[in-house]
């Protein structure tokens, strides 16, 4: 089985400043993880090659530092990690990315054998849009398979698959063919720790690296800026609320009275949740 | 693909200048529609707050608002195209077949390309739901045009454009983005982003239905079953009136209990900021804030949540925010009506009895007279 | 166990181990780099003070690529008390030379970058990676190090110990002790970020040029200490650093200091407006010459802050952590291209080759600098900082009082706060520790 596991190198969000000034993103210093969300792809993946055999090839888009993420996939114990990476792929939106990403696995597949299931994370942290996952699936004409909280059986032979995919009321169990596209949920596993043995392999391996031409992708008109068709306007910080919260005076309280007077300042505010909280409350 | 001109056209000197002229076969597309969800005989929430959204897009459009049912032939999709009117739609596009029961993505995203290829809204909104987003995302993409995801603020520019705005950077930034040179201009919300709107007695508008052109074996995927979330351990965040959650101030889980005994006192929900979740104190669905639950509650009382802008961005469209946190400098108190800096350890316990003192009918009695 | 075999394994990858590995590497060893961190640097969050000649000395041309933030051209010492600063300034144009001496860095980057050239040399890094213990063969000879990944060891001829100060390798294998509160200094700092116009603004500075504060004075509240306030491209690294055992037995708590420090009115609006981001608590080897434990052993060595190397008197660090890690190497490469065994015997090469660098050199001169200030910190930290600005503001203010008057005030108010044989005392015990 040939699996192939996208992944996106993003700013770790956490650490990602806005100066209180200029209301500009201070981008120095700020770490870059793996999006989080693709780790559980990867695991899954990983799981499935451990217990019926095959390769597993990470696939990322973006800058050269974005090797760092492919190599620690590598470390976690992928085979293979492909890097595309060109300056025409600047500025893509998600239309533009599943493109260039659905033309490299279309590449991936005639190099190193067609994939038999695409992971791709939930969404990423820094687009957060959950649209490239069914943007490649579309385009390589996969199955879609999203949301998926357990991968129940695989029959390779018959190339069919069974999950089950949340809804927003319940759990589907579905049953579809390969090749298809698989987005995961949160929580499905835990990604391992990675051997010393596949630590000290990733530190040494190659990361495949192509350029658009490389990836076979000679319409360029469909990528980066140019084959995107959103673009950001305007990109400027919340506006914070005008009044401050009245705070509450603890000084010298007993916990009863400062319950009372906070209780009094909610309802003083909201006073027909008072009647409310009665009726259907306590 | 259905329609080989929809390839976006060569860009215009570059899109630096983002100059919008509207290719000449796009020039035909109008009016506003939503996506109206439909699961299990149920029309999600989402869509009404997406209609009441509409509704103002085609108003300053000077077009009109459409809902968009697919569902199976029955009771339930009309339900839907009553409620679609209810909520003011204009009109309703109703796709009817029998492979549009359980939601797959192959039928649905065929019958909703279809409508679009024959009908041609300008703007096209769905929930950001779980099917929203699976939907959307192969909509644009057999489409070839822009989608925006979870927009907290949808508008119209002077030259009719969408200007669709949405949180960047973990919510710490926002940006608006523009759909150019192609249409349909897509974009979801999520639930409880924006306010339900009044329903409206209007009378049920004009109706266009058309046919799926889909077969049953077309269809790759196929549904075995469904298992129903039991309906006593959902949590039901996202529309609660009077929501309780607990932060890592709380310590420990075994202080959990402190946050869900004043919910129960309160007959309210209960939930947790992210690393609750990280630490398996509280199930995932529990989570508020940016990659969790966006809550929209009366009442919102966080205990030991220091407000995280991804925290923040999940409660902001709260009508009371109530911080109780040691620190009275902690960022929450920044977007908190009422803020009392303690430990919400000592105080939970006191402010459930207080309440449970208030609200009982005893006390309520003595109110009256 | 893994079964390739090193010719050394380098623990951790801050200045000294990613020093020895580049050494080591480009001499022709198979090196294994093991780093805890997600990756070099990613535990050395703060900004700092590099210097250039040690750097040069492993990679000559590394401004073509370094990530440095600014050039010093302008160096403050400041003699503090809760409302003022009496300071000597040296700036000089003289420093925008073609290749300017001491950079302001900040680690994460840098690291990062130092890593990479040690790659390139050949040697295999592994982040995320903690060795957890040396293995011994029977003889008491260390073979290898196991590490966190399933517990797996792995072997090589020599271990080069560049765990940092705190490393617990080395302690939990008995060849140092713990570093001990009395010779070690906990410092905090911060970091702050404001446009870059603005910086250059504050401490008129252009293009990439720097400046650096260090403070001593009552801000450290009567404890051996100082204050440092460094300059980056669009931050300001600032902190203090105290003695543990100071800090234990006074009672203060460092960010006490930290928040004083930053409130200070002579440190306040240099920082005004700035973002605070990074938090960062750090252990700084402060023992000095005397604190230094062994160095070598059979099958392993110690370099840079993991063997205390550190010049507290200047501030210096990763100065010797450099040059300690790249004589090791250089030490451990010749000691393997004459096909000998990486025994205690051997590796006394290193401390020989130490000897006569500056590391050893300069640590010898001021041995005596770091009892010196501890015992008398009272009056070092204190009385002299309060004194010096009495002094000066008693100079300055013009109010009607003889000169003469004001100049026996100042020299009664030092006599009566220390003695006359006090002062003499202090001043020539300092000369001579200096020495
Ligand atoms: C990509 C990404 C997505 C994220 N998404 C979310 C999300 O959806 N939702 C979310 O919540 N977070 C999210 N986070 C995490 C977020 O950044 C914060 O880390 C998190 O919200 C902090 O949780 P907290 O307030 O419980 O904990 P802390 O930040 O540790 O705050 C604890 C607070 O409790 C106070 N406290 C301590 N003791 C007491 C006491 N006895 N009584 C009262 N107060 C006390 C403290 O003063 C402090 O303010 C996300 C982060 C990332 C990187
Ligand atoms: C506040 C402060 C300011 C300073 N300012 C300056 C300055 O301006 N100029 C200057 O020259 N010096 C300065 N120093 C001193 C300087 O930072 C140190 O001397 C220098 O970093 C020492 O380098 P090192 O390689 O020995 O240790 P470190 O840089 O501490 O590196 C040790 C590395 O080993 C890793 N590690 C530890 N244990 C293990 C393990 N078991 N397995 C794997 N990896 C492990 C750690 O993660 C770390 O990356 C300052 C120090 C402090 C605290
Ligand atoms: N540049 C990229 N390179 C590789 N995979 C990506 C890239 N961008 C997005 N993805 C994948 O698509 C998923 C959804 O991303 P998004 O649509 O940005 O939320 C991610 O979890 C990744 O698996």
């Amino acid at each position: 089985m040939h699996i192939v596991v996208c992944i996106k190198q993003v700013p770790d969000s956490a650490q990602i400043r806005v100066h209180p000034v200029t209301n500009t993103i201070m981008r120095q210093g700020v770490p870059t993880i793996i999006n989080p969300y693709d780790l559980f792809a990867l695991e899954e993946a990983l799981r499935l090659r451990d217990a019926d055999g095959g390769e597993v090839t990470v696939l990322t888009m973006g800058p050269p530092m974005a090797e760092d993420a492919l190599r620690k996939a590598l470390t976690y114990g992928a085979d293979r990690a492909v890097l595309l990476t060109d300056r025409y792929f600047a500025g893509s939106d998600t239309l533009a990315t599943s493109f260039a990403l659905s033309q490299a696995i279309a590449k991936i597949g005639e190099t190193f054998g067609p994939p038999d299931i695409v992971f791709t994370g939930k969404q990423t942290i820094d687009g957060d849009t959950a649209q490239v996952g069914p943007g490649i699936a579309k385009r390589l004409e996969l199955m879609q398979l999203t949301y998926i909280a357990k991968i129940a059986s695989i029959d390779l032979d018959a190339h069919e698959i069974t999950v089950e995919r949340r809804s927003e009321s319940g759990t589907q169990m579905l049953k579809s063919k390969l090749p298809c596209l698989i987005t995961v949920l949160e929580g499905i596993n835990e990604i391992r720790r990675g051997s010393l043995q596949d630590a000290l392999r990733a530190a040494r391996s190659e990361i495949v690296t192509w350029s658009a031409a490389d990836a076979g992708i000679d319409d360029l008109t469909k990528c980066g800026l140019r084959g995107s068709p959103t673009v950001v306007k305007r990109v400027f910080a919340p506006t914070g609320r005008a009044e401050k919260s009245v705070q509450i005076d603890t000084a010298d309280k007993a916990l009863r009275d400062l319950a009372d007077e906070l209780i009094a300042a909610i309802f003083t505010r909201q006073p027909a949740l008072e009647h409310e909280l009665a009726c259907d409350g306590a | 693909m259905l329609n080989a001109n929809r390839e976006p056209p060569p860009p215009a000197a570059g899109r630096a200048g983002m100059k919008k002229d509207l290719p000449e076969h796009f020039k035909d597309y109008h009016h506003v529609w939503v996506f109206i969800e439909l699961e299990r005989g149920q029309v999600h929430p989402v869509s009404f707050e997406l209609l009441g959204e509409g509704r103002k897009l085609a108003d300053k459009l000077g077009v009109q608002l459409a809902g968009v049912v697919l569902g199976p032939p029955g009771e339930a999709s009309w339900h839907a195209v009553a409620e679609a009117f209810a909520y003011d739609a204009d009109l309703v596009y109703i796709v009817e077949a029998p492979l549009l029961g359980d939601y797959r993505n192959e039928p649905f995203t065929k019958a909703m390309t279809d409508l679009v290829n024959t009908y041609k809204p300008e703007i096209l909104l769905l929930g950001a739901t779980m099917r929203g987003r699976d939907l959307a995302g192969s909509v644009a993409t057999t489409l070839l045009t822009g989608l925006t995801a979870d927009c907290t603020e949808l508008d119209v520019d002077p030259d009719g454009s969408l200007a669709a705005t949405r949180p960047t950077f973990g919510g710490s930034l926002l940006c608006t983005i523009y759909t150019l040179n192609c249409r349909p201009q897509m974009a979801t919300v999520r639930p409880r982003v924006m306010a339900l709107p009044q329903r409206v007695e209007k009378p049920v508008g004009r109706i266009v239905e058309l046919k799926l052109s889909m077969v049953e074996d077309e269809i790759v995927t196929k549904v075995l079953g469904f298992l129903p979330d039991a309906q006593s351990a959902k949590a039901n965040l996202a529309y609660a009136d009077v929501v309780i959650a607990g932060g890592l101030g709380l310590g420990g889980a075994e202080n959990l209990q402190l946050v869900t005994k004043l919910a129960r006192a309160l007959g309210a929900e209960y939930g947790c900021s992210r690393p609750l979740v990280q630490k398996g104190w509280m199930p995932a669905e529990r989570q508020i804030g940016q990659t969790g639950k966006t809550i929209r509650p009366k009442l919102y009382i966080a205990a030991g949540i220091s407000g995280a802008i991804q925290h923040r961005v999940g409660v902001e469209g709260a009508d009371l925010i109530v911080a109780i946190n040691t620190n009275p400098n902690a960022p929450i108190f920044d977007f908190a009506h009422v803020g009392i800096a303690t430990d919400a350890i000592r105080f939970l316990p006191a402010l459930t009895e207080a309440f449970t003192r208030r609200l009982s009918p005893h006390s309520r009695d003595k109110l009256a007279s | 166990m893994v079964e390739e075999k090193f010719d050394a394994i380098v623990i951790g990858a801050g200045m000294s181990g990613n020093a020895a590995a580049f050494t080591m590497a480009s001499g022709g060893l198979k090196v294994l780099q093991l780093e805890r961190g997600e990756y070099p640097g990613s535990k050395n969050v703060q900004g700092a003070i590099m210097y250039a000649d040690m750097l040069e000395k492993i990679i000559p041309d590394f401004r073509d690529d370094a990530p440095v933030e600014r050039h010093l051209i302008e160096q403050r010492f400041w003699m503090m008390d809760n409302t003022s600063h009496a300071g000597v300034h040296y700036r000089s144009d003289d420093f925008n030379e073609a290749k300017p001496n001491r950079y302001t860095i900040i680690r994460a980057q840098f690291d990062k970058w130092f890593s990479r050239k040690v790659r390139e040399a050949g040697a295999t890094v592994l982040c995320e990676t903690t060795a957890t213990e040396l293995t011994h063969d029977t003889k008491g000879t260390v073979i290898g190090v196991r590490t966190d990944r399933g517990g797996e060891a792995i072997l090589a001829d020599v271990v080069v110990l560049a765990e940092g100060v705190n490393g617990l390798l080395g302690t939990r294998a008995g060849v140092r002790e713990m570093p001990r509160p009395e010779t070690v200094a906990l410092a905090v700092k911060e970091m702050h970020f404001l446009p870059e116009g603005l910086i250059e603004q504050r401490f008129g500075l252009k293009g990439n040029e720097g400046c650096v504060i260090e403070a001593a004075g009552t801000i450290s509240r009567g404890m051996t200490g100082l204050a440092f306030l460094y300059t980056n491209k669009e931050s300001i690294s600032l902190g203090i650093g105290c003695l543990v055992s100071d800090f234990a037995e006074k009672m203060e708590s460092p960010y006490g200091l930290l928040d004083a420090f930053k409130n200070h009115p002579s440190v306040k609006p240099l920082i005004a407006g700035s973002e605070v981001k990074e938090y960062a608590a750090h252990l700084i080897p402060e023992g000095g010459y005397k604190a230094i434990p062994r160095l070598y052993g059979d099958g392993w060595v110690a370099v840079g802050d993991a063997a205390q190397l550190n010049n507290a008197v200047h501030r210096e660090g990763s100065n010797l952590a450099m040059t300690s890690g790249r004589i090791a190497g250089e030490a451990i490469v010749q000691v393997k291209s004459r096909n000998l065994p990486t025994t205690r015997r051997n590796l006394a090469l290193y401390e020989a080759m130490l000897n006569k660098s500056f590391v050893l050199k300069d640590l010898k001169k001021h041995k005596d600098m770091p009892a010196l200030l501890h015992t008398n910190s009272n009056n070092f930290f204190m009385t002299y900082p309060k004194l010096i600005s009495q002094a000066a503001q008693n100079f300055m203010r013009v109010d009607g009082t003889p000169k003469i008057d004001k100049e026996r005030a100042t020299t009664a108010a030092f006599i009566s706060a220390r003695s006359r044989w006090g002062l003499v005392s202090d001043a020539v015990r300092l000369a001579f520790a200096w020495r």
